[in-house]
């Protein structure tokens, strides 16, 4: 029982770091009814200190990353980085900008990996869904 | 001997039935809230996976917190909670601590854990956390009147503060044509002071996670959390059943667990029309508009019931 028990209760912490707010967008939308991720208990939480799981989207602006660092060390352990989008694996199309310091995994360790340009509500939630297994893996 | 039984195991088995009862029935909260959305929503076990996955995780204590009461505050939250069990009388079982408290001390009780909620957010240290703070205690500030109306008009019917005593008798049916109206009025006022006394939406401000990242909560991690979001659970409960055990304590007259069944069923009606239903239909309000409900509308109206049901026990008398 107890190694479940991340299995379907993780709740989600969103940051952007200066994205284009395609995948914010998307993110919502994995939680409308439509989606509900909320059914695997994923939920969307206000606070980093209560998040299991960081979706972070965007490239990573200069300015953007001290506090990407500082979210990232405000989350409780065991935690999950998930990278949502082309911006965040490689900074898609803002690569080489003169104020870019990402990808996200330059800054924090990342876990997953969510492409798409913006990536669709299902891979969003699949994503999710793999970082149980290495939520479970790690403890 | 019989006595140290009842003085231990009675409270301690009452309040892990509690626990669990309250943890089932938010489950049936959000998963009615969920089907109000068209959405499949969680299972009935959510919060008990919510529950167990928070005492697993880290507890964070930030550095520029005042620490003893920070990590006080979710304790007392929870004592707080599960001591208004002790005293609201379940359906057919009678409160084990019913002969030592009434209506005024269940009122006191429950603004503990709002209280702590109160002084954890202040001692967090955390931004946030302060106005999350101020704002309960704006909120607190304004449906206190309301609550307090309801405990004098209950009382001046049933001439006691006993729970007991009232909810042995059927309130509807002391009173004439006036009274009815009038009780009927008190029953809006609890029924709209509900999701407040319990901060859901829309009176859900001081925790706002989307404006003010989680308010009160916001520093508190792992089993602090937990502690917390059990004590809103049971604090659910139990104002659900301080509603039955006032307003509806109808018996069905079959066995004892038949009885305790139905008290059950109406607990969920309660919850179902005054939290769920709300929570799923209206957005969150401001506080100077939460304060400006609940001073005027609801304050006049729980003050014309106190004067109506005044005025009925006159005459009838």
């Amino acid at each position: 029982m107890i190694k479940n028990a991340f299995k379907r209760a993780l709740w989600v912490y969103h940051i952007n770091t200066g994205g284009c707010n395609g995948c914010d967008i998307e993110i919502i939308a994995a939680l409308t009814p439509r989606y509900d991720a909320e059914r695997f208990g994923i939920k969307l939480v206000g606070s980093p200190r209560h998040a299991d799981v960081l979706l972070v989207t965007g490239p990573v602006t200069a300015k953007m990353e001290d506090k990407l660092k500082r979210v990232y060390e405000q989350t409780p352990d065991p935690k999950v980085v998930i990278a949502v989008g082309n911006c965040g694996a490689s900074t898609g199309v803002f690569h080489n900008s003169y104020s870019i310091r990402g990808p996200i995994d330059k800054i924090i360790p990342v876990d997953v990996y969510v492409p798409g340009c913006p990536p669709r509500p299902e891979a969003i939630i699949h994503g999710i869904a793999k970082a149980w297994e290495k939520l479970e893996g790690k403890k | 001997m019989e006595t140290i039984m009842q003085i231990v195991f009675v409270p301690i088995g009452i309040a892990s039935l509690g626990l669990i009862l309250s943890l089932i029935f938010k489950g049936i909260d959000r998963r009615i809230a969920a089907r109000f959305q068209a959405r499949v929503g969680p299972p009935l076990v959510q919060p008990f996976r919510d529950i167990m996955k928070l005492m697993l995780k880290e507890t964070i204590v930030p550095e520029n917190c005042v620490r003893w009461v920070y990590e006080s505050a979710p304790i007392i939250a929870l004592v707080g909670s599960l001591m208004l069990l002790l005293y609201i009388p379940m359906g057919p079982f009678n409160a084990p601590l019913g002969n030592f408290g009434d209506l005024i001390l269940v009122l006191y009780l429950f603004t503990i854990p709002s209280l702590a909620m109160v002084a954890g957010g202040f001692a967090s240290g955390n931004p946030y956390a302060t106005i999350g703070a101020q704002r309960e205690m704006v909120m607190m500030m304004s449906y206190e009147l309301p609550l307090a109306m309801l405990a004098a008009a209950t009382a001046w019917k049933v001439t006691s503060f006993s729970i007991a005593k009232i909810s042995s008798t059927v309130i509807w049916s002391t009173v004439g044509p006036l009274g009815l109206v009038g009780i009927l009025l008190l029953l809006v006022v609890v029924l709209s002071v509900a999701p407040a006394e319990l901060v859901k939406i829309p009176f859900d401000a001081p925790e706002a996670e989307t404006e003010i990242a989680g308010g009160l909560l916001v520093d508190y991690s792992g089993r602090n959390l937990a502690l917390f979001y059990l004590s809103d659970a049971v604090k659910s409960f139990a104002f659900a059943s301080l509603i039955v055990a006032l307003f509806f304590p109808f018996k069905l007259g079959t066995t004892i667990w038949g009885e305790f069944l139905w008290f059950l069923l109406k607990v969920l009606i309660v919850m179902i029309v005054s939290v769920t239903t709300v929570r799923v239909a209206a957005a969150r309000l401001q506080i100077d508009n939460i304060a400006g409900y609940y001073w005027k509308p609801i304050a006049l109206v729980s003050l014309a019931a106190l004067a109506l049901i005044a005025i009925d026990t006159a005459v009838v008398i």
